[in-house]
């Protein structure tokens, strides 16, 4: 990894993160602290009906942002859920207005240990809150009422956005028709946790990091936060499609080069995805989301019962799984079905056979589009 | 005798008149969600689904139907007791690993329970077998032996024989004909003499309940 690009520049100015706004807050959090004022930037595609009732909130995974379905401003790729988003797509811009927003711990401009402690007027680092998935749905509530929307139609979100969904769905039940968990769990398991574990010890053990304030020592830890990613990329997809794509073929070379070099091209792939995900993320963030999602357990808050955290919900959910997730497995998924189930919520599960891992909720999955556009298109009946 | 309903196939049509409005209501292996829909929309029922293909599941969550894709084999031991006022099996049973288990769980979990089946001794099926020397197929088991999915297939005399094994009773009987109508049967015909529905109906209708 010694060629491996230093992260560029925190994505904080107007230009780079789209839409923000700053609210006074304050915004109360689990761990007892509040943020205020709290800046929450975000993207939007589609127009908002007169009636207001054509907006959906798309929720975002681990490492993605607010840029589902436009051009990253770091990386210039194409936004994250273009498979999904846009004109004509399954959340059709043509009849919805979309939104997602960064979550709050995030790096893409909302607040997050990246931003300034008004205590201190230095980057937060690790004086930043822990915060929860239920603190980032506080959070994107708080925007949804500032641009005016009384009722989402849906929301919409995979893997820690489906956790996300899930929090929506038991914390503002009256204020989303509809829901799309896909790819996720209600609460984070054990091994899950353990690979986030890895990938935090990676960050810190970087010299790099320099416990959290690396900004102010003027470095960034790469090599650690690029292990981290490394490490859990692996987990995003299963192990046939690995063998599928990468088997164990070489890499530029004809034979074994019997030193450490990247022989396999497994190896040279991880590398790139660790190298690439440096230029546009933050050492921190990594710390703080991966923390809010080991501590999700959207049971604990009911008491255990699962079920008592939809008693009573009006919400339509529509889960849908993965056949070859081993992140999330359809299990999980299904286990929140059963829940629903029990207290008579209005729900609908899918799992869809693909070899592609979790990661299949961005890939191309035209089971899941039918699934999606189907659900969306009934919800949205005489209403957008 | 009552004519099949428009668009709907007729043991569906039978199980329909057999639900009472407002019912919540369980449709095991519910297809593409034909049955739900005509269901929630003529008798206003609160309607759940089972399904284990994909492609109908999508066709269920665009009709606007709460249905689980699923596997009746695997999944009715996680409903709770009487958590349904009527469960629907309709052209599944004989499609089931366990026919027996099935209908216990549908007996425990519904409060009045309909089942809809293929009758493996009407005549023609019969005369097929005993004509041909061939593994029969008809219009409704219009498989090979090798590739149907129909591994447990009965007469109407064997299945109320299960239903009693099973401790339920039957609350109502319908034969079904080749041309889609129906008409009430008394279920001791099925088991008693050698002519009646079991020879003659092409399939039935089945409302049970357990004590």
């Amino acid at each position: 990894m010694s060629d491996a690009p230093r992260f560029v520049r925190p994505a904080t100015s107007p230009a780079d993160v789209g839409l923000a706004v700053t609210l006074d807050g304050p915004l109360a959090l689990d761990c007892g602290r509040s943020l205020s004022p709290v800046t929450i930037a975000y993207m939007t595609y589609g127009a908002l009906n007169p009636a207001r009732s054509n907006a959906i909130l798309i929720c975002h995974a681990l490492t993605g942002d607010q840029f589902a379905a436009s051009d990253h401003p770091l990386t210039g790729k194409p936004g994250w859920w273009t498979t999904m988003v846009g004109p004509g797509k399954p959340i059709d811009t043509d009849r919805f207005f979309v939104i997602c927003a960064n979550v709050v711990g995030g790096c893409m401009g909302s607040t997050g240990p990246m931003a300034a402690d008004p205590a201190t007027g230095q980057p937060y680092g690790l004086d930043f809150p822990l915060i929860t998935i239920r603190d980032m749905v506080r959070a994107q509530k708080m925007l949804v009422d500032h641009l005016g929307i009384e009722k989402l139609l849906a929301v919409v979100g995979g893997s820690m956005g489906g956790m996300q969904v899930l929090q929506w769905a038991s914390s503002y039940p009256n204020s989303v028709r509809a829901v799309v968990p896909i790819a996720c769990a209600a609460r984070h398991s054990a091994q899950n946790i353990a690979f986030h574990e890895v990938g935090r010890q990676a960050i810190m053990a970087d010299p790099d990091w320099h416990g959290g304030k690396y900004a102010q020592a003027g470095t960034f830890p790469s090599k650690g936060l690029a292990v981290a990613r490394m490490a859990a990329h692996i987990t995003y997809v299963s192990e046939a499609a690995l063998q599928r794509k990468f088997g164990r073929n070489l890499q530029n070379r004809a034979a074994l080069s019997f030193q450490f070099a990247p022989d396999f091209q497994i190896e040279s792939y991880l590398h790139h995805q660790g190298a690439t995900f440096v230029d546009r993320f933050d050492a921190n963030s990594y710390l703080y989301i991966t923390r809010a999602m080991d501590y999700f357990d959207l049971a604990a808050e009911h008491g255990g019962v699962l079920a008592d955290a939809f008693r009573d919900s009006p919400v339509r959910f529509c889960i849908i799984s993965f056949s070859s997730d081993w992140l999330f497995p359809p299990s999980e998924n299904k286990q929140i079905a059963h829940a629903l189930n029990a207290v008579a919520a209005k729900v609908s599960f899918v799992e869809i056979s693909t070899d592609k891992g979790h990661d299949a909720f961005l890939l191309h999955e035209p089971e899941m589009f039918d699934t999606v556009r189907g659900f969306l298109n009934h919800a949205a009946t005489g209403i957008a | 005798m009552s004519a099949p309903a428009q668009n709907l196939r007729p043991d569906l049509a039978a199980i329909a008149a057999m639900i009472r409005p407002g019912a919540r209501v369980l449709d095991v292996g519910c297809g593409d969600g034909a049955l739900l829909e005509h269901l929630v929309a003529t008798k206003d029922v609160d309607g759940r689904g089972i399904e284990i293909s994909q492609a109908n599941v999508n066709a269920c969550v665009a009709r606007g139907l709460a249905v689980v894709q699923g596997d009746a084999d695997t999944d009715l031991a996680d409903y709770p007791a009487k958590a349904f006022d009527a469960v629907i099996l309709s052209q599944t049973i004989q499609a089931t690993e366990q026919p027996r288990t099935v209908l216990n769980h549908l007996l425990r979990i519904g409060r009045r329970t309909a089942v809809s089946l293929p009758n493996f001794g009407y005549w023609r099926v019969r005369a097929a077998l005993l004509a041909g020397g061939r593994m029969p197929r008809t219009r409704s088991l219009d498989h090979n032996w090798y590739d149907t999915p129909n591994i447990h297939l009965c007469t109407l005399a064997d299945f109320v024989d299960l239903t009693a094994a099973c401790g339920a009773s039957i609350v109502a009987a319908h034969a079904l004909a080749e041309n889609g109508h129906s008409r009430p049967m008394n279920p001791r015909r099925l088991t008693h003499g050698l002519m009646g529905p079991n020879l003659f109906a092409q399939g039935g209708v089945f409302l049970l309940k357990k004590a």
